[in-house]
């Protein structure tokens, strides 16, 4: 039984392991060289990786609280365009460096603002986030593309560019992916160590223990959609920077991958459970399925039909837990 | 000996409803009072009152001579007075030793600065505090949900204990339990009752209120039919101020 718990628990982890060795293999094979070890590849997934993470890392908050938040592909968006017009509008003005800061926090200050109405309205109006997010995904679509006069906004910002592109650590970790990793472990150690995190677990497992423990759901809830705005408000500037140029459909591609990456890191829909390293986990599966099926040629439609696959495996491993094992694994971690 | 509890002619009204009307109550440490009923009799609203979920239209509610009417429900469960709702208000998905202390989490530091929740304490907290009840639960890290009625309706209980309740109020604690379970419960009130603890005790059970109570109170649509010590009274006459004759 312990056996039967480890390995469910842990088959998004020997599931990445797999597919890895899979690539690896089929490379050898094919084309005679490594997949993985080539720092090219492997930067290029990481990035994927860090893409869908931004996302997911709030998303995880969002449903372990038994909510959902679809408003982030375009929150994401509209960060990117914030960023890029304000960027654009100083450049004459201010130093690069200057602008490029004033940019982001205007982007990261613009984007808090849907995830506190998002708050709000679920926890204050008790509109179902399902549908208060999806209210809030129209109205961020449209400022975004409001903001950016329905164009692509494009900036010629040398700092900008290397926040998106540039290199640090021996010139082998791309700067969104250090950044990803201080904040994955920023919301990792929120979620798994404080009373925050563990309110939030209350909350999603039976909301009316949280609320007799003395926990003050309504303030709970708005900070959590504004961690989802928040990181997926990251996503944006990486975008911006990457691209030099800010889309106000920058995040809308990535929003399923979001959502699949949490439920393939062991997260149930029905709330209470989910972990940051899962979700990373379930990012990683993602970018390493679409950068790999890229590599060995085939077309790129194929990873859509993969990513659902793995979606469903996911969903059917995180039933038969409960089956085989009478427990259900990736618990709120010890 | 003063009363914990002294309920002094409280009156609630939901809209055209009389839910109490008039009901005074004495609640001493180191016995059971059984509230019984009829369904809609005002049994829930009179604890509810008490506990802090509703405030009482008029009459007052006061704590070891102290008037806490008013207080809000976390106020009144600082006073050391622990309601246990039918619900349980359980967090099914986190563990026995979380659910004791949901609220109140103790906290370590790790590395010397980075404070963290200090889950072994609050493990070893609690198979102390089962154990102080005589309640075994195996597997202490599994999510409650995965436990029996009985021993679910247990945590409940060792959370109010290990808080130091004085007072403890169980609204129907047996009515979803089978025979065995329900049999804990009862030994655990007795425990209770051993050491000091004042016990208000709703059950629609008159076998179980006449296994574990010291004194009766029946009301009926929201008036005080009667008061009863358990030894001076039978069923018969229990159902008959029930059916308010
Ligand atoms: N919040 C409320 N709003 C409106 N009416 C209420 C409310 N709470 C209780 N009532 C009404 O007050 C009356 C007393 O209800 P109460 O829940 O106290 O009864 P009870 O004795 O606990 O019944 P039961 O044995 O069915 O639990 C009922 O008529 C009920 O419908
Ligand atoms: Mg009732």
């Amino acid at each position: 039984m312990r056996i039967l718990r480890l390995l469910t628990g842990a088959w998004s982890w020997l599931f990445l392991l797999f597919i890895l060795i899979f690539f690896e293999v089929w490379s050898h094979v094919t084309y005679g060289r490594t997949f993985f070890g080539n720092i090219f590849n492997a930067q290029s997934i990481l990035l994927a990786a860090t893409q869908i993470l931004m996302m997911a890392l709030g998303l995880t908050f969002i449903i372990i609280s038994a909510g959902i938040d679809l408003s982030i592909g375009f929150i994401a968006g509209l960060s990117a365009v914030t960023m890029a017009v304000v960027i654009r509008a100083l450049d004459p003005h201010l130093a690069p460096g200057w602008s490029f800061l004033a940019g982001i926090s205007a982007a990261v200050l613009i984007s808090l603002i849907p995830g506190f109405i998002n708050g709000w309205m679920i926890a204050k109006l008790k509109v179902p986030s399902f549908i208060g997010t999806l209210g809030m995904f129209g109205i961020a679509r449209g400022a975004a593309f409001l903001i950016a006069d329905g164009a692509t906004v494009s900036i010629r910002n040398p700092v900008a560019r290397e926040f998106g592109n540039g290199r640090v650590i021996f010139d082998l970790v791309p700067i969104p992916v250090l950044i990803a990793i201080i904040v994955t472990l920023t919301f990792h150690y929120l979620l798994s160590s404080t009373k925050f995190g563990l309110y939030v677990y209350a909350m999603g497992g039976n909301y009316a223990s949280a609320v007799r423990a003395g926990v003050n759901t309504t303030r709970l809830t708005i900070i959590i959609f504004m961690i989802s705005a928040f990181t997926a408000s990251l996503m944006g500037l990486f975008y911006t920077g990457r691209f030099s140029a800010g889309a106000g459909d920058a995040g809308e591609p990535i929003l399923l991958n979001a959502v699949a990456a949490v439920f393939i890191g062991g997260a149930s829909l029905t709330g209470g459970s989910g972990t940051i390293i899962g979700t990373v986990i379930g990012s990683l599966i993602i970018a390493v399925i679409q950068f790999g099926l890229v590599f060995i040629n085939v077309p790129p439609f194929w990873q859509f039909v993969a990513v659902g696959l793995v979606i469903i495996i996911a969903v059917l491993i995180d039933q038969s837990r409960d089956r085989l094992t009478g427990m259900s694994g990736q618990e709120e971690g010890a | 000996m003063k009363p914990l509890i002294t309920v002094d002619n409280v009156h609630k009204h939901f809209g055209g409803t009389y839910a109490a009307r008039g009901v005074s109550l004495e609640l001493y440490g180191g016995e059971v009072l059984a509230l019984a009923g009829d369904n809609g009799a005002g049994k829930s609203t009179v604890i509810k009152m008490i506990s802090g979920v509703y405030q009482p239209d008029s009459g007052t509610i006061s704590y070891q001579g102290e008037n806490i009417t008013g207080k809000n429900p976390y106020e009144v469960r600082d006073l050391g007075i622990e309601t246990i709702y039918q619900d349980l208000a359980l967090a099914d998905n986190l563990d026995v030793g979380i659910n004791i202390f949901l609220g109140r989490e103790p906290m370590k530091r790790r590395l010397g600065f980075i404070p963290v929740l200090d889950r072994k304490t609050m493990r070893q907290e609690a198979i102390r505090a089962l154990k102080d009840l005589g309640i075994v639960v195996n597997d202490l890290s599994i999510p409650v949900r995965y436990l029996s009625g009985g021993q679910r309706q247990a945590i409940a209980i060792s959370r109010a204990v290990y808080w130091k309740a004085k007072v403890l109020i169980m609204d129907e604690p047996t009515a979803a339990l089978g025979v065995p379970e329900q049999r804990e419960v009862k030994e655990l009130i007795g425990r209770l009752k051993a050491q000091g603890v004042g016990i208000i005790f709703i059950s629609h059970n008159l076998n179980d209120i006449f296994e574990v109570s010291d004194r009766i109170l029946v009301l009926e649509r929201g008036r005080k039919a009667g008061e009863r010590l358990i030894s001076e009274t039978d069923e018969d006459e229990v159902v008959k101020l029930m059916m308010g004759r």
